[in-house]
């Protein structure tokens, strides 16, 4: 098992036939995702990667039966483009787009939630690098190479340092169950809470890593998730020790603007709340490592 | 982005904002002017910079003759002022607002976010003006009011009548502090802003509600649909390295160090920084090349780096996924010859093929430090740092 993702996932990708749809569904497909088919309106009806083209994400789903959608479309049209994939029943959505506008955002999570918990959307990103269940799918534009499958869950706010993370446990033989990227921006579709939930109720996983940054509430509030619902052990990091106050370190959202926003601020309510929480970046796949005995030696319910 | 006082009050005051009369000048001439547009007997001369705390700077001149006025006006122009926000290189001062002074009986602060925790656009607002949200929120945080809008809707009049009969107003000014508070909040929606703070707002002696200082910052990812907006932006309030970096497409930030940084991707950047100061070191700068790391972009981020004179050694730390390793040694060894760089460089690949991007560093005859992981990176550049001090 993994979360989210697998092989028999079938997966669309919105601005299939541009450069960077090209691209990355090349990619997708090599790796051994079931693309499906893509979205480019006015190419509908034509053929590409060998794959058919459609002009709206319903007739897509009508005609594929795709459950996930990839969004690569420019950032003036990516709110558009994921409400037309929550209106088309696309369970899952990937956001890659960087540059969304905040308040663009809001409308789009203030209408996901018109549809009813058994039919609702979730959204992941935008302004990710996708997800990436290892030796199985991706819907993303991260080198799939560096994943060795395995059971530890990633979520990770930073595309880059994800892959960084993903390197150093492959080098000391860790591997991932699904690697979740959610993206940099102040406003996004999963929290780390959201995805937190999903590895602690999947078999396969055995640990968690979370990855974040500077900026934001998220990372307390999944700190307080941990020590409160999740049995598994948890590594945590926050990139941005040396980050100055009201300095937008690059990601929309990774701005020391608050209380509770400092990087260090946050690895001590994650340590405080149990997290393992990883020295130095540098030590990123020593601390999964970490956690995979911690959790081998604790005890486990065996069934009569 | 941030805008001046003087075009968020031309701004707000469209969406039925009240705000004093007052006029923007570039010169002293131009601000005695403004006095006889304004009319009255007492003038505020305010410095137009990117920072509060003006008033404690000396920023703030008011003034009771029109020789008064020139005077605050020639004091202001041309000068840099250093607040307790700016940072000691302080701010260059082009424009100055003159405004008519008030007789001020209440100060109040009302301030409109984008809340990350809600996400939903809030109103904060607080009975004493004047101060800092911050110490508000730390002083007396139980006297904040809180108003979360809902985006299907907007903010709706209860929710501004609510906010206006808490600060202790009466009926007629609560009228105009909703006027004041619902005009900010269709501005927030209608011009993409993530922050608009009155701070104060005040109630004059004779009954006015005025908004004496209004600070407004907006979303940079949305100022491709607004125009208007982005043509506000003052560039002469910017590090003139970050208003470059942007125009490469590079997003850079100065800091306090003098270990050059250029990284792929913001999360990394942060954590290779982080790492330089595990190992003993201090950063420059902030640096992501971002996705595609070509050549002219690698070679103007080593020139970007190199304009800071504090820079003792340069460390480049990319974790090619889309982009290819040797792809991107090429570009650093074409950057370096065209830059030429005098400071030891340390450089670490990883990713799609990183032995071909070694290769071609080893081979290019550069002295270029090579390092394969994280940490080791981090502590050569520390340590040629040092030695490059030393010698």
């Amino acid at each position: 098992m993994s979360i989210l993702l697998d092989e028999q996932t079938r997966v669309i990708v919105q601005g299939f036939t541009g450069d960077k749809g090209t691209f990355h569904a090349k990619e997708m497909i090599a790796y051994g995702t079931s693309v499906v088919g893509g979205v480019t309106p006015g190419k509908g009806g034509t053929t590409h990667l060998a794959r058919p083209v459609f002009n709206t994400v319903k007739e897509a789903v009508a005609n594929t039966g795709a459950a996930a959608s990839l969004i690569l479309v420019p950032a003036p049209f990516c709110a558009d483009a994921i409400m037309e994939a929550a209106d088309a029943g696309v369970r899952l959505v990937v956001a890659i787009t960087d540059g969304v506008p905040a308040q663009d955002m809001m409308t789009v999570k203030r209408y996901l939630w018109r549809y009813p918990k058994e039919r609702r959307t979730r959204l992941i990103g935008p302004n990710c690098a996708g997800l990436i269940s290892a030796g199985r799918a991706m819907m993303g534009i991260m080198p799939g190479h560096i994943y060795a499958r395995g059971a530890v869950g990633v979520v990770t706010r930073s595309g880059t340092l994800g892959y960084e993370a993903a390197s150093q446990m492959k080098a000391l033989g860790v591997g991932v169950t699904t690697s979740v990227g959610i993206g940099g921006d102040p406003i996004n579709g999963s929290s780390f809470v959201d995805i937190l939930a999903l590895f602690e109720a999947d078999p396969e996983t055995a640990a968690v890593m979370m990855i974040g940054e500077i900026g934001g509430p998220q990372e307390a509030d999944a700190a307080v998730f941990v020590q409160e619902h999740m049995t598994k052990p948890v590594v945590g990091y926050v990139a941005g020790l040396t980050a100055p106050k009201g300095r937008r370190m690059g990601h929309a959202g990774a701005i020391i603007s608050a209380f509770g926003d400092t990087a260090a601020e946050k690895a001590e309510i994650m340590r405080s709340a149990g997290l393992i929480v990883a020295p130095s970046p540098a030590e990123l796949g020593a601390a999964a490592a970490q956690a995979l005995r911690r959790r081998a030696s604790q005890p486990v319910m065996v069934q009569q | 982005m941030d805008i001046h006082e003087y075009q968020a009050k031309e701004l707000l005051a469209g969406f039925g904002v009240p705000v004093p009369k007052g006029g923007v000048a570039y010169s002293a001439e131009q601000a005695v002017y403004r006095t006889t547009e304004i009319g009255g007997s007492r003038w505020v001369v305010k410095a137009q910079i990117h920072s509060g705390a003006r008033g404690k700077a000396g920023g703030v001149r008011l003034c009771a003759t029109d020789a008064d006025v020139r005077q605050a006006a020639k004091d202001l122009l041309g000068k840099v002022l250093v607040t307790s926000q700016t940072g000691p290189e302080g701010l260059p001062v082009h424009r100055v607002l003159v405004e008519q002074a008030l007789p001020i009986e209440r100060e109040l602060y009302v301030g409109l976010v984008l809340d990350r925790k809600h996400e939903r656009i809030v109103v904060v607002a607080h009975p004493h003006g004047g101060m800092e949200i911050e110490e508000i929120a730390q002083r007396e945080p139980a006297a904040i009011l809180r108003v979360v809008t809902e985006p299907a809707v907007g903010m709706r009049s209860f929710q501004a009548r609510e906010l206006a009969f808490g600060l202790g107003l009466g009926a007629q000014q609560a009228n105009q502090a909703m006027a004041a508070v619902l005009g900010a909040y269709r501005a927030f929606r209608d011009l993409d802003a993530t922050m608009v703070e009155f701070n104060p707002l005040v109630v004059t002696s004779d009954g006015q509600v005025l908004a004496l200082d209004l600070k407004m910052s907006f979303d940079d990812n949305a100022m491709f649909r607004r125009p208007n907006v982005a043509e506000l932006r003052d560039f002469a309030q910017e590090d003139p390295r970050e208003a470059e970096a942007a125009e490469h497409g590079l997003n850079y930030v100065a800091l306090d160090g003098d270990i050059g940084c250029i990284i792929n991707g913001a999360g990394l950047a942060m954590a290779t920084m982080d790492m330089i100061q595990h190992a003993g070191g201090e950063p420059a700068n902030f640096l992501d090349i971002g996705g595609g790391a070509s050549p002219d972009r690698v070679a103007a981020a080593f020139r970007l780096v190199l304009s800071d004179r504090k820079v003792k050694a340069i460390l480049v730390n990319v974790f090619a996924g889309i982009n290819r390793c040797d792809w991107v040694a090429a570009g650093v060894v074409q950057a370096v010859h065209e830059v030429r760089v005098a400071v030891p460089l340390v450089v670490r690949l990883a990713g799609t093929n990183v032995d071909a991007g070694r290769r071609i560093l080893s081979n290019s005859g550069l002295p270029i430090l090579t390092a394969d992981t994280l940490s080791e990176a981090a502590e050569q550049v520390v340590a040629a740092r040092h030695a490059g001090a030393a010698a």
